[in-house]
């Protein structure tokens, strides 16, 4: 055994003291700053089931044939969407799918600006690497019980839980992206007397974005990989249904809501690496590897 | 090629320029000063000295080649001219405005405006289409879309890709891609455009038909044109002056023929020696000057030895005229060799 050379008891004590305090005198305001955030949920949430199924399952066929202009995709698609149907987990299904997609966009606002800062501070880089690497490998229950504290069970936490997981590798993905644009071109812009901005916007971003495309599609597979804990929380949607299924020993419920968690994400992360790939294929990327 | 033309207003002057490349670069910088070598300095101080004390005049309206092998600094000192790079010590003047005591404001609008670049690996954007690459510099000095892909085009008709204008970069050869490079230099109109071994990336044939195609259009441009080159031959072909770098340091400056004819040093000589002379030197430095009787044959000034040799197959002098077609002196056979056989180990 390890020797005692400290009492650890006053330090948890702090922790465990100083949270309550947070929580009793700052959560109304943690909970009034969230709530855009809950709005955007509920607005994603209620127009995807005010949607008449047969419009979404056209909307994501039609996108999946733009992304790819053949008939496999928008098949796979097709089939897994009737599958949430049949399987009578469309609602569910919604529920998950605006929790992923509000998750994403708001990693999406967070991830890429601070990827751009990562990519021109080594600083920046170095101080906010060992973050990421702490978001994506601390157990999500450390940080979803003080969440849930603060700001009750609900949605939020479980947004803000799947936000804290999800975002980092979209973070990385911009950071990589960008320094990775090649430097001669970089050089010819510099030399044509572009300001930071314009090689940002005009050079950088357009040549990063199918890295950055990746690090989205890689931000969609973590918000729903995290459906089943948020839906501890109060997220609802399948990942409850898997819940309830445990609860009960009902394994057909599990099994079911679980593929149907495997269906939403096919049709996520396929159509998001087809628009990468066209993506590469204007770039030109493709003859380059 | 012509002769320099008569107009010595400098385009560029460059003062004792030194770029060392590390943390500390005013310590070397002392070192050097005090005459320690760049291998010296190297070694004691590990910072790498780029560019060591170069002093050049650069006339408008010239083409001048610098020469020099791989680790020369030859692209360093190109890219002191727009400050891609900063120098560690020296002046650098354009037109006389200092370039070095321009604001962050002021470069860029320099750039935008006085002097273009082409670039070894091109730096095209991939995402953009040949046309809109051609336009990037009037875009980014703001010139408004419709004038600046008229511009664009008229360019890309002139380097000859006219029907690639919607092209992808990526899609086109290397000559090609590197005619978007020129053409999108040349829409700039800038007094001064800087070629970085512009054609040093392209097969030998595409290579000699670019080289054509900017002596051709500088004939018309002239403008100042500083171009970059490993290439000995390829610095006798379009340059109206020369300068060669070794280890950072000038070696010698002067007009192509001065070059192959007196050499400063042995390592210009080894360039000199694997260099085709007879189509290096023209017959305009090596002529006997005067009125003499109208010769049967005659030449131009411009001519090198190589299009004289044939001609005394039948005559024993061969004329030369001048741009107007009056005779200016005459040639031997006898001048001709000896001018080959200079500097040639074993002979003179």
């Amino acid at each position: 055994m390890f020797p005692q050379l400290i009492d650890t008891r006053p330090w948890r004590r702090a922790v465990d003291d100083g949270l309550n305090w947070v929580v009793r005198h700052w959560g109304g305001t943690f909970e009034s700053a969230a709530y855009p955030l809950l709005m955007l949920l509920k607005a994603i949430e209620n127009l995807l089931i005010a949607t008449p199924w047969w419009l979404i399952i056209g909307l994501l066929t039609g996108i999946a044939w733009l992304a790819t202009r053949r008939w496999q995709l928008p098949a796979v698609v097709l089939g897994a969407l009737l599958f949430l149907g049949v399987m009578d987990l469309w609602k569910d299904a919604m529920t998950t799918m605006a929790l992923m997609i509000a998750a994403t966009l708001t990693a999406i606002i967070l991830s890429i600006p601070v990827g751009v800062w990562m990519s021109r501070s080594l600083r920046m880089r170095q101080g906010i690497t060992p973050v990421l690497d702490l978001m994506q490998t601390l157990p999500s229950f450390v940080y979803l019980i003080p969440t849930v504290m603060i700001f009750g069970p609900g949605k939020i936490p479980a947004l803000i839980a799947t936000i804290v997981y999800a975002a980092p590798p979209l973070v990385r993905l911009t950071d990589l992206g960008l320094r990775s644009v090649d430097p001669a071109v970089m050089e010819a812009s510099r030399a044509f007397g572009t300001n930071p901005r314009q090689r940002l916007l005009g050079v950088q971003i357009p040549l990063a974005l199918p890295t950055i495309l990746a690090g989205i599609n890689q931000t969609t597979m973590m918000a729903l990989s995290m459906v089943v804990i948020a839906s501890m929380i109060g997220a609802g949607g399948l990942g409850y249904q898997v819940l309830q299924g445990i609860g009960r020993l009902e394994v057909s419920r599990g099994l079911f809501a679980g593929l149907g968690i495997v269906a939403l994400a096919i049709i996520f992360d396929r159509i998001t690496q087809a628009f990468g790939r066209q993506l590469q294929a204007r770039i030109g990327m493709q003859e380059a590897r | 090629m012509s002769d320099p033309i008569v107009k010595t207003d400098l385009a560029i002057a460059m003062r004792g320029v030194t770029k060392i490349f590390g943390p500390d670069p005013e310590g070397a910088l002392a070192l050097l000063r005090a005459g320690k070598s760049k291998a010296e300095v190297q070694a004691e101080t590990n910072h790498v000295v780029g560019l060591d004390n170069v002093s050049l005049d650069i006339a408008a309206g010239q083409i001048f080649v610098v020469m020099g092998l791989s680790g020369s600094g030859k692209s360093t000192l190109i890219r002191h001219v727009n400050r891609l790079i900063e120098p560690t010590a020296g002046e650098i003047i354009v037109h006389g405005t200092d370039v070095l005591k321009m604001s962050l404001n002021e470069l860029r609008a320099y750039r935008r405006t006085k002097v273009a670049m082409v670039f070894q690996k091109f730096g095209l954007l991939p995402h953009r289409s040949v046309i809109d690459n051609v336009a990037y510099g009037l875009e980014v000095r703001g010139v408004g879309r419709k004038e600046r892909l008229e511009t664009a085009a008229k360019w890309i008709e002139t380097v000859g890709l006219a029907g690639y204008e919607n092209s992808r970069t990526r899609q086109l050869s290397g000559g090609q891609q590197q005619r978007v490079g020129l053409a999108r230099a040349l829409s700039m109109d800038s007094d001064i455009i800087l070629m970085d071994e512009a054609f040093s990336a392209l097969d030998p044939l595409i290579r000699s038909g670019m080289q054509d195609q900017l002596i051709t259009l500088q004939k018309s441009l002239n403008k100042t044109i500083l171009f970059i080159t490993h290439d000995f031959d390829e610095a006798l072909k379009i340059g109206d002056r020369i300068a060669v770098l070794k280890d950072g340091a000038l070696q010698q400056e002067g007009k192509p023929e001065d070059i192959v004819l007196r050499p400063a040093n042995e390592h210009i000589e080894e360039f000199v020696r694997e260099v085709n002379k007879a189509r290096a030197i023209h017959v305009r430095s090596i002529l006997e000057r005067g009125v003499t009787e109208p010769c049967e044959q005659s030449v131009s000034m411009d001519a090198c030895c190589e299009d004289v040799l044939p001609l005394f197959a039948e005559h024993q002098w061969v004329g030369v005229v001048d741009g107007e077609g009056k005779q200016i002196g005459r040639v031997t056979a006898k001048q001709v060799i000896k001018a080959l056989a200079r500097h040639t180990p074993g002979v003179g």
